[in-house]
C-alpha cells in the first residue's frame, strides 16, 4: 500500500529514521551477527583467544544429553502451558460472551494478571506452593504426598506450569473474547432454529469460526513459553533441581554466564533465532489468510 | 443470546466466579503474608484474614535496608519507573518518527529501510544476550539508565503499530495541508500528532508493562545493587539460603512490584485492549 501524497527531499526523511536505524544496528543487527560469529569460534579457558573451529560448538551440542533433556523440557513445558492456558481461556470466555448482567467486570477482573511481571508470577506461586511454610502445600502434605518442588523435578514442573498458565490466561482471554464477540449472532441462531442446542452449536459452529484466533494464541503461547518465562523459572527453579527444569533459553543463560562456554552458548542462540523466526512466519502466514477469509 | 434458561446463566456466573478467585487468590495471599510478622508466616500458619504488620512491613520494605544488605525497595521502584518509562517514551518518540518518514516520504532505500526494521520483530532480546552485553558494556553502560533502556527499544512494534495507522488517514488531509502551504514539520505536528494522541497513548501503556516486567536483561547488566530494579529485587530476597528469607518483606515487594503495571491495566483498560490486540497484528 502506498501514500498518493509524498514529502520531497531527502535528508530530513533520512534525519527521522536515523535514531531508529542506529539503535536497531547497534543493538540487534550487531549483536545478532556476534552470536552468529562466536558459534564458529572457541575460546580458550581464560577468555584471551579464540580460534575458528567451524561447526565444532553445533556438533558438541548435539552430543551433550543436556541439550535434549532442555529440548524435551521445553516440549513438555510448552505442550501443557498452552493445553491448560488456551481450554481454560476459552471456557471463561465462551462464559463471559453471554450476555450477562456485570458481565464486564468480569473482564477486568479476568485480565489484569498480565500486567504481572513472569518473575513475579513465580514468587507468588512458589510462596503458595512452598513445602514448609506454603498455604497450599500443607493440604497437599496432610494427604500423604512429599510435595517437594525444591527436591522433586515432577513438583517443580507442575509449579513451573501453573505459574505461567496462571499468567498466560488473561492474555489468550482477551483474545478469545474478541475472537468470540466477532462471530455474527445470526449464525449461532441459525443453528438454533435447526434444532442445534448450545453444546452442539459450540463443537459446529463457534470453535470452527474461532479456529484463526485459537492457532494465533497457540503460536503466541508457544513463543512465551520459550522466552517469557526465563523469569518465572529463575525465579521458582533456577532450572533445577538438577537440571531437570532448565529449558532452551535458560540453557543459552546459564551456559554462557555460569559455565562460561561463550560459543557453545551462541550456537544455542543461533538455533533458538531459526526456531523464532520459524515460528514468526508461519504466524504471517496464517495473519494472511486471516485477512481473506 | 438465544436461548434464555436460568440455569446456563447461573452456570455461566459461577465458573466466572471460580475463575475469578482462582486468578486473584496467589494475589491475595501475597497481600495477606504482607500484613504478618516473619514468624506467623514460617510457622506455616498463616491466617487468611489480615493481620496487623502492614505499616510496619511497607514502612521497613520501602525506607529501610534488610539482612543481607538488601536496599530499600523505593529506590528500586524508582530505578523500575525510570526504565519503564524510558522505554515507552523512548520507543514512541523513535518509532513514530521513523514511521513518519516511511510512510510520508520517498527517498532512496526507503523499503530496504522498512525491512531492516521490520526482522527485528522476529527475535526478542533472549536470544542475543551475551552480544548485547558485550556491546553495552563496551560503550561503557553497564549500571546506566541508557544501557536499561536502548537495547529494548531497538523493536519493530512501535513502528509498524505507527505505519499501519497513519496508512488508514486519508491523503486529502495531506494534500489539503500542503496547499495551504505546510510543511513537513508543520503536518506532522499540527495534523499528524493530534491523530495520533489513542495510538500514542495504547502503545505506552503495552510499553510501559513491558518495560516495568523486564527481568533478564536488568539482571544481566545491573551489578551495583542501587540499581537494581523491583523485579530483580526481589528475585534475590527469596534466594538467600531459605532459613534467612524475610518472607514478609518479600510478599510486600511482590505486592508493590504489581501495583503500578495493574493500575495501568485495570484505569486505562481500553488503551491497553486496543494496544494489545494492534501490536499483534
Amino acid at each position: 500500500m502506498e501514500k498518493r501524497a509524498h514529502f520531497s527531499g531527502w535528508t530530513l526523511p533520512l534525519l527521522l529514521i536515523l535514531p531508529q536505524m542506529a539503535i536497531t544496528v547497534i543493538f540487534f543487527y550487531w549483536p545478532a551477527s556476534q552470536a552468529i560469529w562466536q558459534s564458529f569460534l572457541r575460546e580458550d579457558a581464560f577468555g584471551l583467544a579464540s580460534e575458528f573451529v567451524g561447526f565444532e560448538n553445533y556438533i558438541d551440542l548435539f552430543k551433550q544429553p543436556e541439550y535434549y533433556r532442555a529440548m524435551i523440557t521445553t516440549a513438555i513445558f510448552s505442550t501443557l502451558v498452552a493445553f491448560f492456558s488456551l481450554s481454560v481461556a476459552l471456557l471463561l470466555a465462551t462464559q463471559a460472551d453471554k450476555s450477562l448482567r456485570g458481565g464486564h467486570a468480569f473482564k477486568t477482573l479476568l485480565i489484569w494478571p498480565y500486567a504481572v511481571a513472569p518473575a513475579i508470577a513465580g514468587v507468588l506461586w512458589i510462596f503458595m506452593f512452598h513445602p514448609t511454610l506454603g498455604t497450599l502445600a500443607r493440604p497437599i502434605r496432610a494427604v500423604g504426598i512429599d510435595w517437594n518442588p525444591m527436591l522433586n523435578g515432577n513438583h517443580a514442573m507442575i509449579l513451573l506450569v501453573l505459574s505461567a498458565t496462571w499468567k498466560h490466561i488473561s492474555y489468550n482471554f482477551l483474545f478469545f473474547l474478541a475472537g468470540l464477540q466477532a462471530i455474527p449472532k445470526s449464525v449461532i441462531e441459525a443453528g438454533a432454529i435447526d434444532g442445534a442446542g448450545p453444546l452442539r452449536r459450540f463443537w459446529t459452529i463457534i470453535f470452527p469460526l474461532l479456529s484463526p484466533t485459537t492457532f494465533f494464541l497457540l503460536v503466541v503461547t508457544v513463543v512465551y513459553v520459550f522466552f517469557e518465562t526465563f523469569g518465572i523459572i529463575d525465579a521458582v527453579t533456577g532450572g533445577g533441581p538438577a537440571g531437570q527444569t532448565t529449558t532452551l533459553v535458560y540453557k543459552v543463560y546459564a551456559d554462557g554466564r555460569l559455565g562460561g562456554d561463550l560459543g557453545g552458548s551462541a550456537a544455542q542462540s543461533v538455533i533458538l533465532m531459526v526456531i523464532v523466526i520459524a515460528l514468526t512466519a508461519i504466524q504471517f502466514r496464517y495473519v494472511e489468510r486471516k485477512v481473506q477469509y | 443470546m438465544v436461548e434464555n434458561r436460568p440455569f446456563r446463566d447461573f452456570m455461566a456466573y459461577l465458573t466466572l466466579v471460580v475463575g475469578v478467585i482462582v486468578v486473584a487468590f496467589p494475589v491475595y495471599l501475597a497481600i495477606m503474608a504482607s500484613t504478618f510478622d516473619a514468624a506467623t508466616i514460617i510457622n506455616g500458619n498463616m491466617p487468611l484474614i489480615p493481620g496487623d504488620q502492614a505499616a510496619e512491613n511497607y514502612s521497613r520494605t520501602l525506607f529501610y535496608g534488610g539482612k543481607a544488605a538488601r536496599e530499600p525497595v523505593m529506590g528500586m521502584m524508582i530505578n523500575s519507573m525510570i526504565m519503564a518509562m524510558g522505554i515507552a517514551l523512548g520507543k514512541i518518540l523513535i518509532s513514530i518518527l521513523s514511521a513518519y518518514a516511511v510512510v510520508y516520504f520517498k527517498f532512496p532505500f526507503r523499503k530496504t529501510a522498512f525491512w531492516v526494521i521490520f526482522i527485528t520483530l522476529m527475535l526478542p532480546v533472549e536470544v542475543r544476550i551475551y552480544p548485547t552485553y558485550k556491546i553495552v558494556a563496551d560503550l561503557g553502560l553497564l549500571d546506566t539508565y541508557t544501557g536499561l533502556v536502548l537495547p529494548l527499544i531497538a523493536s519493530a512494534t512501535g513502528t509498524l503499530l505507527f505505519r499501519q495507522f497513519f496508512m488508514t488517514i486519508p491523503d486529502e488531509l495531506l494534500e489539503a495541508s500542503k496547499i495551504d502551504g505546510a510543511g513537513a514539520f508543520r503536518f506532522f505536528k499540527d495534523t499528524l500528532l493530534p491523530l495520533s494522541m489513542t495510538t500514542i497513548a495504547a502503545l505506552f501503556v503495552i510499553q510501559f508493562i513491558y518495560g516495568w516486567n523486564q527481568y533478564l536483561w536488568p539482571l544481566l547488566i545491573t551489578t551495583k545493587s542501587s540499581m537494581q530494579t523491583i523485579v530483580i529485587g526481589i528475585k534475590k530476597m527469596i534466594t538467600t539460603t531459605d532459613a534467612l528469607t524475610e518472607w514478609q518483606i518479600a510478599m510486600t515487594t511482590a505486592v508493590l512490584a504489581m501495583v503500578p503495571p495493574v493500575l495501568v491495566v485495570i484505569f486505562m483498560q481500553r488503551l491497553f485492549v486496543k494496544g494489545l490486540v494492534e501490536t499483534e497484528k
